[in-house]
């Protein structure tokens, strides 16, 4: 843990949430971990949809103990606030005034439609970041069309290429699409604040799903414009040429070898004790050994299934073979390396208790990662719209029991 | 779109890009679009794909992989590398040998004048070349320097040597997706590159955020394993919390149904369909023309449809079998219900929403002619992602770099290239 008074790399940005999906979210998530006061805006009748959204603690429905949203969002504060409201769009206003960024992910013309679309917003504060991150963007014969992760991978070409061939395309991993698009956003917004610096000005950001999901399959949509080749599914080998570059099982688990160049071959036949097939000249060639993929994994398997993944993986590396071992969810919470690199970090919440969360996803020497809590619904409307805005005890109660807030 | 009112949100940037393969490429990619002078600095043996060492893509490279224009590597291979194209579009190139002491010395003045240093050797060679942080900070305190080795610099596993194909399992991304009751699978794609390329932005930008505020640089140690574990951050905590691993399910959902991928009329055709709320499974039923089945009891309410996801698939996949499908998402789609239709390369690339987006965009290049490549990830209002030069060929602009910038002599530099150090053509 580094002391608290790091300065931290984001510190004295402001930036509002109005979050529905994943994505705004994580993205201000992450503008919270590198030290940025985020303001999350929910609904005042039961907040962000994810706190209805389990796994919950020992399954039991809580809007203060659900996985997504206590992960999601770390370190920031929460206020109440019902958009749909004359005086709730007003109080927006006034916060738009103070912060610096906004991000949402609502439908697009959703914030226009409620009077806080970029253009007016921008009146009230020219300084303004605003990001939008919809499963299409703003424009264009696709943005009214509704997105989930699954529809994400199916239109970005990813999910053609996911599983095995004559089996159905398969979805990615959780909700990767919306994640990734948070972090695309995440760097729009870094580079318009640092533009900011000089200029003054704020700008409007607008992210699609489907545009930054499809940016993880630039490589094949290169192949298909320069040679015209369409890759197909391949399950865990390489779609295009190269063998192995492969998950596979062992006696306790899985892991990838990544074999690529001849002197990898050559290891590799050293690490699963078959020196008489270094000049074996069928499988010299990488491409030829994927093209014979099936007869060389039988040559692989029965060694492999008889070897741990940690006895494969650290022999491997000490011949230079790229490889790793597969984690489950548990097994990477027990991660040698990522203890001894203090990845975890462990949070205490008022209704979840202290539970381990994934830490910084890289590491700044001078500016700390944070790691808070989420907050429960509504624990900051007082900080904000008393101490922030100079809202009186008596305007509260009114807002209060106007169910604005 | 360029226009006079526009402008680069990093013009002014400079940075060394040192980075080979594809993680980090695209974390440069990123400055370069912004508009900040990425240098990328190459070994003048040629530029190879697989990260491993200095590959010559003749030699090693089959022309599908390398993707050359229309499978002609031509005479300049190493400047028809159709993902090399894609991957450094905006940048500059100067060929360096930084095992020389010349180079090195050429390299120390480099990073005088520059703010970002991006490398993504494997921990300890930049430390063999005496280029760690430490070292470069004595010779420019401001300068941010990004490592990204796939398990990070140190610990017990930072001397592993790792592929993008190696971390998506490592970072337990590969444990969630399969299909139901089946093995893990791994994307068809080595997606923790691009991934990893991304998280490098977000860390030079960060950093560079703070720099610009206070004057400070820092050192970044990316451990494109860590950086990925985030990404399934819900499914970790559950685990902390409840103690259970997230169970494979295929294209099914924990709570919605029908949620799946299914067959369409044509060879590998598929489109997904999510109905999410009882709302849109009228909306469905009634594009379907409420069949008889659909009607059953069974089906009654989400627990229902859950409960006969099978015999509901293969209604659906019946229904969808005689269909086109994009036709099949775009109905759908206009009545409210996600559907997708699972698009394969050429879609994308020829994509109508995608085009009129201005998301895929003619680049011309002087070796590979002009090809369709992605364009801008986000539109930026003020500060728009733009094209402002195509890849750089070999070497292109050493002369740029250590006559203008360094102020080099011309018979040095000339020197250089007599000594093959300084080259726009890899050594035969």
């Amino acid at each position: 843990m580094k002391t608290a008074k790091a300065p931290q790399a984001l510190e004295g940005i402001r930036a509002l949430e109005v979050g529905h999906g994943l994505a705004a979210p994580y993205c201000t998530k992450s503008m919270a971990s590198f030290g940025a006061e985020v303001i999350k805006v929910e609904d005042p009748s039961d907040g962000d949809g994810f706190r209805k959204t389990g796994p919950f603690l020992d399954h039991a429905p809580h809007r203060e103990t659900s996985a997504p949203f206590l992960y999601l969002n770390t370190g920031k504060k929460s206020v109440t606030l019902n958009l749909e409201s004359g005086e709730g769009v007003d109080i927006f206003r006034r916060l738009v005034k103070e912060a610096d960024v906004l991000v949402e992910d609502l439908r697009p013309g959703q914030m226009a439609g409620m009077g806080l679309g970029y253009e007016e917003l921008k009146g009230i504060n020219p300084g303004l970041v605003m990001a939008s991150i919809t499963g299409f963007g703003q424009s264009g014969p696709y943005r009214d069309y509704k997105a989930n992760s699954m529809v994400s991978y199916a239109v970005t070409g990813l999910m053609y290429m996911n599983g095995y061939p004559g089996k159905e395309p398969l979805t990615g991993s959780g909700h990767i699409p919306e994640y990734e698009a948070a972090v695309h956003a995440y760097n729009a917004i870094a580079a318009a604040l640092f533009w900011r610096e000089g200029s003054g000005e704020g700008q409007y950001i607008d992210v699609s799903v489907m545009e930054t999901m499809a940016y993880f399959h630039e490589f094949a949509i290169v192949v298909w414009t320069h040679v015209g080749i369409q890759n197909e599914r391949a399950g865990n080998r390489h779609p295009v040429g190269i063998h192995p570059l492969s998950l596979y099982p062992c006696k306790d688990g899985y892991v990838s070898i990544s074999v690529a160049t001849p002197d990898q071959y050559d290891n590799l036949m050293l690490l699963i004790e078959r020196p008489d097939l270094l000049d074996e000249p069928r499988y010299a060639d990488r491409h030829d050994r994927w093209n014979l993929a099936d007869e060389f994994d039988e040559i692989l398997l029965p060694w492999l299934l008889e070897h741990t993944a940690d006895e494969i993986v650290s022999r491997a590396q000490e011949l230079r073979i790229p490889s790793g071992r597969l984690n489950e969810c548990g097994e990477l919470m027990s991660d040698v390396q990522l203890s001894a690199r203090d990845f975890w970090v462990d949070v205490e919440h008022p209704h979840a208790g202290r539970q381990t969360y994934p830490g910084a996803p890289f590491k700044m020497s001078g500016t700390p990662y944070q790691a808070g809590r989420a907050p429960v619904l509504g624990e900051h409307n007082e900080d904000v719209y008393a101490d922030m805005l100079g809202l009186s005890p008596g305007e509260m109660s009114g807002l209060r029991e106007a169910k604005v807030i | 779109m360029k226009n006079g009112l526009t402008q680069s949100a990093l013009k002014g940037v400079r940075a060394l890009d040192l980075t080979r393969g594809w993680a980090g490429p695209i974390g440069g990619r990123f400055l370069a679009d912004f508009g900040a002078e990425v240098i990328k600095v190459e070994a003048p043996t040629g530029r190879g794909l697989a990260n491993v060492e200095p590959l010559h893509p003749l030699k090693y490279m089959r022309v599908v992989h390398a993707a050359y224009p229309d499978n002609d590597p031509g005479d300049e291979p190493y400047n028809r590398y159709g993902a090399f194209n894609e991957y450094h579009r905006n940048k500059l190139s100067l060929t360096l040998d930084l095992t020389t002491e010349e180079c090195k010395e050429i390299f120390r003045k480099l990073v005088l004048i520059s703010d970002v240093v991006l490398e993504n050797y494997s921990a300890r060679v930049m430390r063999n070349f005496g280029f760690d942080y430490e070292s470069l900070r004595k010779l420019n305190p401001g300068i941010i320097m990004v490592s990204m080795p796939g398990f990070g610099t140190y610990g017990p596993q930072g001397h592993f040597v790792s592929y993008g194909s190696d971390i998506e399992p490592n970072a337990g991304i590969t444990h969630l997706m399969g299909y139901e009751g089946s093995g893990p699978m791994r994307h068809g794609e080595a997606y923790a590159d691009p991934s990893a390329g991304v998280h490098a932005a977000q860390a030079m930008l960060t950093a560079l955020f703070h720099r610009r505020r206070t004057g400070r640089g820092q050192y970044v140690d990316l451990a494109q394993s860590e950086s990925m574990i985030g990404l399934i951050g819900e499914h970790i905590l559950a685990y902390s919390m409840n103690g259970e691993e997230p169970e494979r399910m295929g294209n099914r959902h924990p709570t919605f149904a029908p949620h799946g991928c299914y067959r369409c009329r044509g060879e590998d055709k598929w489109v997904a369909i999510s109905v999410e709320s009882e709302e849109e499974w009228g909306e469905f039923c009634e594009v379907l023309g409420n069949p008889g089945w659909a009607m059953d009891e069974k089906f009654r309410g989400v627990e229902g449809r859950r409960g006969n996801q099978d015999e509901l698939d293969a209604n659906i996949s019946r229904w969808t079998a005689d269909k086109d499908y994009k036709e099949v998402m775009h109905l759908l789609q206009s009545r409210g219900i996600a559907a997708g239709a699972v698009f394969t390369n050429q879609d994308v690339a020829e994509d109508p929403h995608l085009k009129d987006r201005g998301y895929i965009w003619d680049v011309p290049h002087p070796r590979a002619g002009t090809r369709q490549f992605l364009g801008a990830p986000f539109q930026m209002s003020r500060t728009p992602v733009a094209l402002h030069r195509p890849a750089p060929m070999l070497g292109e602009h050493n002369e740029y770099v250590v006559r203008e910038l360094l102020g080099m002599k011309a018979v040095e530099a000339e020197r250089l290239k007599e000594a093959g150090l300084m080259v726009t053509r890899p050594p035969v």
